[in-house]
């Protein structure tokens, strides 16, 4: 599904990632960990064309028969081809509602022109209808319909980033890429999480790659592990195999 | 419920308006009238201006251009052939325009449309870069189209401007229009791209990766918002009948943004009500610039003091509230089209 192929993202002198390689395969749940400011959130930010990476390439192959090379690409065209996001610093639509949120997030598949929405044609209308319709159901599944008509920032925290999480599937995504997804969140609502993932996983037959710093959260729900440390890979593989390595216990020790 | 009984009220304003016209129009002073017809034209222009920097977080500062590009459309489109003889005496008109008279409509429709080509051949190469450069490059247009009008003899006549325009301008047309831009930017705002443009405005990074495509929206936007401009500048050299380069000054742009501020950027009921109270301010507050007797001390008048006033205003409402005077309302229903 996703290919990163030797990527490297330089900022002036720093090296936010140096030499990174991963692979993702349709339907998996991969993880990706590391202290901060070790590359991860930057990693995201090139696969999702945010940043144009100094070297590298990343190829996304959503069907397993057509490849698309998606650095070089623009964020909404790669958003178009199915990955899709939420941000480690919630970026919501502020002044807008909770629906209005996640309502946009159907737009990129919006058929219908421009002219045909301020007529509102029959066609329109339909394709409106369904999005809407979407959406809600998005709503209730992260239990926000109550509160659609809010404006999104008045929510607590935890139901914001739940609300990126409703906002990204609405653009039908094949790889959903989340950056810490639990982050400011109690053990409760992380186990919450951790269950909503799987479900909509699951329902809408996705792959997923996590950024988290929650180990629990990381160890329970991914197949697959890459642990970075100053924008190198210092390890990857299953839960068990990272919890053993030596590399990563040191890296979060900070030994070495 | 809720639907039904707001289209009701709708459709109450709607008649109440209409009646209100007609009885102005049958009763007022042609004055008086002059001065709802400017109104009409001013929520266009509010609207217009409303729906680039209010509604799509862009800042443009060439309305005055798009209008002076609208005006001249429909003066050169709809003055009789006689009247373009009589204006153009220094030189002729170019032979391909000399002998056209159009009506009023088809000719308000080029005057949107022709400042609309004209707001993508500016916006298109600076959109692609950040906003500041947007409102830079707007503005120097707005004051380089007057430079070109006022020596572009024989499609402008320069400097002598235009005279003897067709009135078509009423208090139907006037108002038909600004209800039509308040329809249309309704509609659009209702519907998917209207909110795409609200999502650029919120944030730009998260739009683009949710897949909207940011130059092809705020393209459009700006687009739109010129299609009226033009339209209102063309409303304008209807009412007035004379038009010249020297109208079209930046002055101009700033009541527009005046209206936006104090209707509440990205607000449409407010834009309305706060075009109708500028206008009418406008002319209420005309006496500023002229000269004053108030028995022990005489004022000489200071033309441009209205100006001032409404500048002190501006920067008042700024500094007070950066979302005029209208709130958006919190928990708007967001509805979707019935079929
Ligand atoms: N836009 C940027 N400009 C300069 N440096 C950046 C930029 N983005 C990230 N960095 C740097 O790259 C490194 C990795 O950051 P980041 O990817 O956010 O880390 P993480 O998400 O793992 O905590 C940090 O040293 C950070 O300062
Ligand atoms: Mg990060």
């Amino acid at each position: 599904m996703l290919r990163i192929e030797n990527l490297v993202m330089r900022f002036g002198g720093v090296v936010a990632c140096n030499d990174f390689s991963a692979e993702i395969k349709k339907g998996q749940i991969v993880g990706l960990i590391g202290p901060n400011g070790a590359g991860k959130t930057t990693i995201f930010n090139v696969v999702t064309g945010v940043y144009k990476p100094t070297s590298g390439q990343i190829l996304f192959n959503p069907t397993g028969d057509q490849q698309h090379r998606l650095t070089g690409l623009s964020p909404d065209k790669i958003a178009q081809l199915g990955v899709c996001r939420t941000f480690q610093n919630i970026r919501l639509f502020g002044e807008l509602t909770v629906l209005e949120n996640v309502f946009i997030g159907n737009h990129l598949r919006v058929k219908s022109d421009v002219f045909s929405t301020v007529l509102r044609l029959p066609h329109y209308a339909a394709e409106e209808k369904r999005m809407y319709e979407k959406s809600l159901y998005l709503l209730e599944k992260i239990g926000l319909q109550d509160t659609r008509n809010e404006k999104a920032t008045s929510l607590p925290y935890g139901m914001q980033r739940r609300l990126e999480i409703a906002r990204a599937l609405a653009t039908d995504p094949k790889l959903l890429l989340l950056d810490e997804p639990a982050a400011g969140m109690n053990p409760q609502e992380t186990q919450d999480l951790i269950q909503f993932i799987r479900e909509i996983k699951e329902e809408f037959d996705l792959t997923i790659f996590l950024i988290e710093h929650h180990m629990d959260v990381i160890m329970e729900i991914s197949e697959k592990i890459y642990v970075l440390d100053h924008g190198i890979l210092i390890a990857e593989g299953n839960p068990s195999e990272i919890q053993q390595n030596q590399k990563v216990v040191e890296a979060y020790l900070g030994v070495g | 419920m809720r639907e039904k009984s707001k289209t009701q009220i709708t459709l109450i304003i709607l008649v109440l308006t209409a009646l209100g016209l007609f009885l102005a129009n049958r009763y007022l002073d042609p004055y008086k009238i002059r001065i709802i017809n400017l109104s009409g034209i001013y929520v266009t222009l509010g609207l217009s201006m409303n729906l680039i920097n209010g509604m799509t977080g862009m800042f443009s500062l060439g309305h005055a251009g798009f209008m002076a590009i609208g005006a001249y459309t429909v003066g050169i489109l709809t003055m009789p052939v006689t009247m373009k003889e009589m204006n153009f005496f220094m030189q002729p008109i170019v032979p391909f325009l000399a002998n056209v008279e159009w009506g009023f409509l088809p000719a308000l429709f080029a005057a949107g449309l022709i400042a609309a080509f004209f707001g993508i051949l500016i916006g298109a190469p600076v959109l692609r870069l950040t906003d500041d450069y947007l409102a830079i490059a707007t503005l120097g247009f707005a004051e380089i189209i007057r430079v070109v009008f006022t020596n572009t003899q024989s499609l402008t006549n320069g400097a002598l401007g235009l005279k003897g325009i067709p009135n078509y301008t009423n208090i139907w047309w006037s108002w038909g229009v600004a209800l039509v831009t308040v329809w249309f930017i309704w509609f659009l705002m209702k519907g998917t791209y209207g909110k795409a443009f609200l999502a650029i405005r919120e944030d730009e990074i998260a739009a683009r990766s949710m897949g909207i495509n940011l130059f092809k929206h705020k393209v459009m936007s700006f687009a739109f918002g010129c299609f009226f401009a033009g339209v209102a500048g063309g409303l304008m050299a209807g009412m007035l009948g004379t038009i010249d380069p020297n109208m079209f000054r930046i002055t101009l742009t700033f009541n527009i943004l005046l209206i936006v501020v104090l209707g509440g950027l990205g607000q449409i009921g407010g834009t309305i009500i706060s075009a109708v109270i500028v206008t009418v301010m406008m002319e209420a507050l005309r006496f500023l610039d002229e000269a004053m007797d108030l028995g022990f001390v005489q004022i000489k008048g200071i033309p441009g003091m209205r100006m001032v006033v409404f500048s002190i205003i501006l920067i008042i409402v700024v500094i007070i509230r950066e979302k005029g005077l209208v709130r958006r309302p919190k928990g708007r229903e967001l509805t979707y089209a019935k079929n």
